[in-house]
């Protein structure tokens, strides 16, 4: 078994709630963030969406920012959440602190907002020109918490925010930081809704991850951040849990649909078992990337099989609750995986009715109380790039 | 131990195509915005799956062949990219028939193109290999992030031999010239090779892809051994000296031993300072080589500059347009490189001669 990697301190703002604390007692009551669009301005009103209903400015005044200040809305949600890691893990900002952020469109909702005016040759948001940059998102975070260190975006659309997460853990293994905050952001945007909207993958009710009768993903936003720290750092600090595995590989099949067999999946999963230094039957419970599409479900399904053959370990996705929010995902998804250990806990995949036909796969559909000592998190995106994260518990 | 790693092989597109190395001359340009020069992509990729792809995807796709073949690598172990916009062809032009369009009738292609790792994927796609693969969007350190993670990917696992790392981007019409309202530009067209002469604001842009084989093999084409890097978001201008200082000095190494030093100069006056005082105080008796007035800067435009470092450390040739002052180097063994963009995202690259 492997040592891994401590977490001190989390953060997340989602449909589902502002904090880790909100998070956590909507997943364990059952309580979706699933409506319509109001703060996105869209034709597509019908879509259902997992939106924090909480307006930039707002949030913006949340973070005491100044009026002329240029966040986009995923650097907005993204330091929110990050103020929230920070706190809990009391965490001293220095030259040897990193900042590594997951984002799939980063500042693109200013880019739709000033695209026309720009084209007209417009300079008063002239501000925002460099946005479409997802690097520009990351760094105002960085800049609002005086980090000047190693600062870096990932950008692998679905896995991104889980790719951050190994990332910033190989680097404190590595020693090159001392300490990282890691995870993603992505807010609602137009391009997005209407990027999956033309995929025609995005469901017009709330999705149904795992059902036979699954139609579709709802988009939604949010943030999520980890604080981690190199061992010798902690001087008796809480550690809320231990990254002890993490895998990437990809499923070299096509740009967006997955392979049948969920090849890219099974090697990921694979991957992240040997770095943790421990077999399949460990896993406790799997927060799936379950996104709801009739390919994501049946390909991770089928991955799922080859790995843990008859001895299928709880399942559920929590996408059901906050919609599919992108490079975010796996990070909002890695606070719900410390969740899940911390408090020996299930969460429930919500509306599920029929298994699927070809697989007979059952979520877990209510919340379910059990001892957890590992916790599987999936996340995979376009590109056929898939990344399976492990967490255990501290001393675990 | 840490590994050692060879660049054994180089593709390079960029806005020039010309073999300096030969004796070519540099192709010159009276605009701001220039075009990376294409190769016959044919020769690479498949007709049918040319049709659809941006020019990043193909720059990509053709640079990384390129680089693998040299290297007689197949499948590499890791394929990991950087770039800083990705593929924003693909993205304005979703964007903009979603604005036109009142987002009625759109049609899924660009936006499935559109993401920033439809580079890494479609090289993946294109060689069928399902290891590890990572894209990086960090301005100017996109690409030294990737060399980040190819580096800490040979240390971590033995069993790694062999890594592609790259850099990609492309210009689009009208995002890049975005560039011209916030001061990025300069407002006036300047000839390229003229770009260190100007004192004004803004630089000139272009695009291309630089992607290299690395490997813990060395062979007897072995371009270098790249030794090391350093990315640091902010840095103070008064402290530039002292941070690079600290660098060698981590590496057990001083200024004396740097040969030869590329800067990332780009004919912004606001920023330039960065190059100067290295030039003027720690660096002032280095043979210190320029490069953006030929490629244009953009986020991963340090590739071109790995690929010179790469090149004069193989062949001991130095095209003297690179030259910045009058010392000269006759045998360089090691190269520093060292890049930043708008006073941020500032890196420092360290190649070695095998």
């Amino acid at each position: 078994m492997n040592k891994g990697v401590a977490v001190t301190g989390i953060g997340v703002i989602s449909a589902i709630g502002n904090n880790t604390g909100e998070n956590y007692r909507s997943l364990i009551s059952g309580k979706h963030g699933i409506s319509s669009p109001e703060i996105l301005e869209t034709i597509h009103k019908n879509l259902p969406v997992g939106e924090i209903k909480i307006s930039n400015e707002s949030l913006a005044e949340d973070l005491k920012l100044p009026k002329n200040h240029s966040f986009t809305r995923a650097a907005l949600l993204g330091a929110f959440a990050v103020k929230e890691a920070v706190t809990q893990s009391s965490l001293k900002i220095d030259n040897e602190t990193g900042f590594i952020s997951g984002t799939s469109v980063g500042g693109m909702d200013t880019t739709e907002t000033y695209f026309k005016d720009f084209t007209q040759g417009k300079t008063e948001n002239s501000r925002y020109v460099r946005a479409q940059h997802p690097g520009f998102t990351t760094e105002k975070i960085a800049e609002h918490f005086g980090i000047t260190g190693f600062v870096s975006t990932i950008s692998t659309a679905c896995s991104s925010g889980a790719n951050a997460i190994m990332l910033g853990a190989r680097m404190i293994k590595a020693g090159k930081l001392k300490r990282v905050i890691v995870g993603g952001t992505d807010c609602l945007t137009k391009f997005t809704l209407n990027g999956f909207n033309s995929l025609m993958i995005l469901s017009d009710e709330q999705c149904k991850p795992f059902d036979e009768n699954r139609n579709g993903l709802n988009l939604g936003e949010g943030a999520a951040y980890l604080v981690l720290e190199a061992e010798e750092e902690l001087k008796g600090k809480p550690v809320l849990g231990i990254i002890s595995g993490y895998g990437n590989a990809n499923d070299a099949f096509h740009q967006t649909a997955s392979s049948e067999n969920g090849e890219g999946a099974f090697l990921a999963m694979q991957k992240a078992l040997k770095i943790a230094g421990i077999s399949s039957e460990s896993i406790d419970y799997i927060n799936t990337h379950g996104t709801a599409t009739r390919n994501n479900d049946s390909a991770e399904t089928e991955a799922l099989k080859r790995i843990f053959s008859k001895n299928l370990p709880d399942v559920s996705s929590t996408k059901s609750f906050t919609g599919h929010t992108l490079a975010a995902a796996g990070a909002l998804e890695a606070v719900y995986s410390l969740l899940s250990l911390q408090n020996e806990q299930v969460f429930p995949n919500l509306n599920f009715s029929y298994p699927m036909k070809t697989s007979g796969f059952m979520p877990v559909t209510k919340l379910k109380e059990k001892p957890i000592n590992y916790v599987l998190s999936n996340s995979f995106g376009f590109g056929g790039n898939c990344t399976s994260l492990i967490f255990s518990k501290n001393g675990g | 131990m840490e590994v050692k790693i060879y660049i054994n092989g180089i593709g390079s597109i960029s806005a020039q195509s010309g073999d300096l190395f030969s004796g070519d001359s540099a192709r010159i340009y009276q605009e701001n915005i220039f075009q990376a020069i294409s190769p016959n992509y044919r020769e690479f990729i498949k007709p049918m799956a040319l049709r659809r792809m941006s020019k990043a995807t193909k720059m990509g796709i053709t640079s990384a062949k390129i680089a693998l073949k040299e290297a007689e690598t197949e499948v590499p172990d890791a394929i990991i990219t950087g770039t800083g916009e990705g593929c924003k062809k693909d993205t304005e032009k979703f964007l903009e028939n979603l604005l036109d369009q009142n987002e009625k009738l759109l049609t899924p292609t660009s936006f499935i193109q559109s993401t920033h790792n439809t580079i890494g994927g479609q090289i993946a796609l294109n060689l069928s290999c399902k290891n590890y693969n990572v894209t990086y969007t960090q301005n100017s350190v996109s690409l030294e992030t990737a060399l980040l993670d190819a580096q800490m990917q040979f240390d971590e696992d033995p069993e790694i031999y062999s890594i592609l790392v790259g850099g990609v981007d492309e210009i689009s019409e009208k995002i890049t010239s975005f560039r011209k309202l916030d001061g990025q530009l300069k407002s006036k067209s300047i000839k390229n090779l003229d770009l260190l002469k100007e004192d004004s604001t803004g630089t000139i842009t272009s695009e291309g892809a630089h992607f290299f084989a690395l490997s813990k093999e060395k062979k007897q084409n072995t371009y270098a051994e790249f030794q090391t890097l350093f990315i640091k978001n902010t840095i103070q201008p008064e402290n530039i000296n002292e941070e690079i200082e600290a660098f060698l000095k981590q590496n057990n190494l001083d200024s004396e031993v740097i040969d030869v030093v590329i800067l990332g100069n780009n004919g912004d006056n606001r920023y330039d300072h960065y190059y100067k005082n290295l030039q003027q105080n720690l660096l002032k008796n280095t043979m210190q080589l320029t490069y953006k007035h030929l490629v244009g800067d953009f986020d991963t435009a340090s590739g071109y500059a790995i690929y010179l470092a790469a090149n004069i450390l193989k062949s001991g040739k130095i095209p003297s347009v690179l030259k910045l002052n009058d010392i000269d180097s006759k045998t360089p063994k090691n190269i520093l490189i060292y890049n930043q963009y708008l006073g941020r995202d500032h890196s420092l690259i360290l190649l070695s001669a095998v």
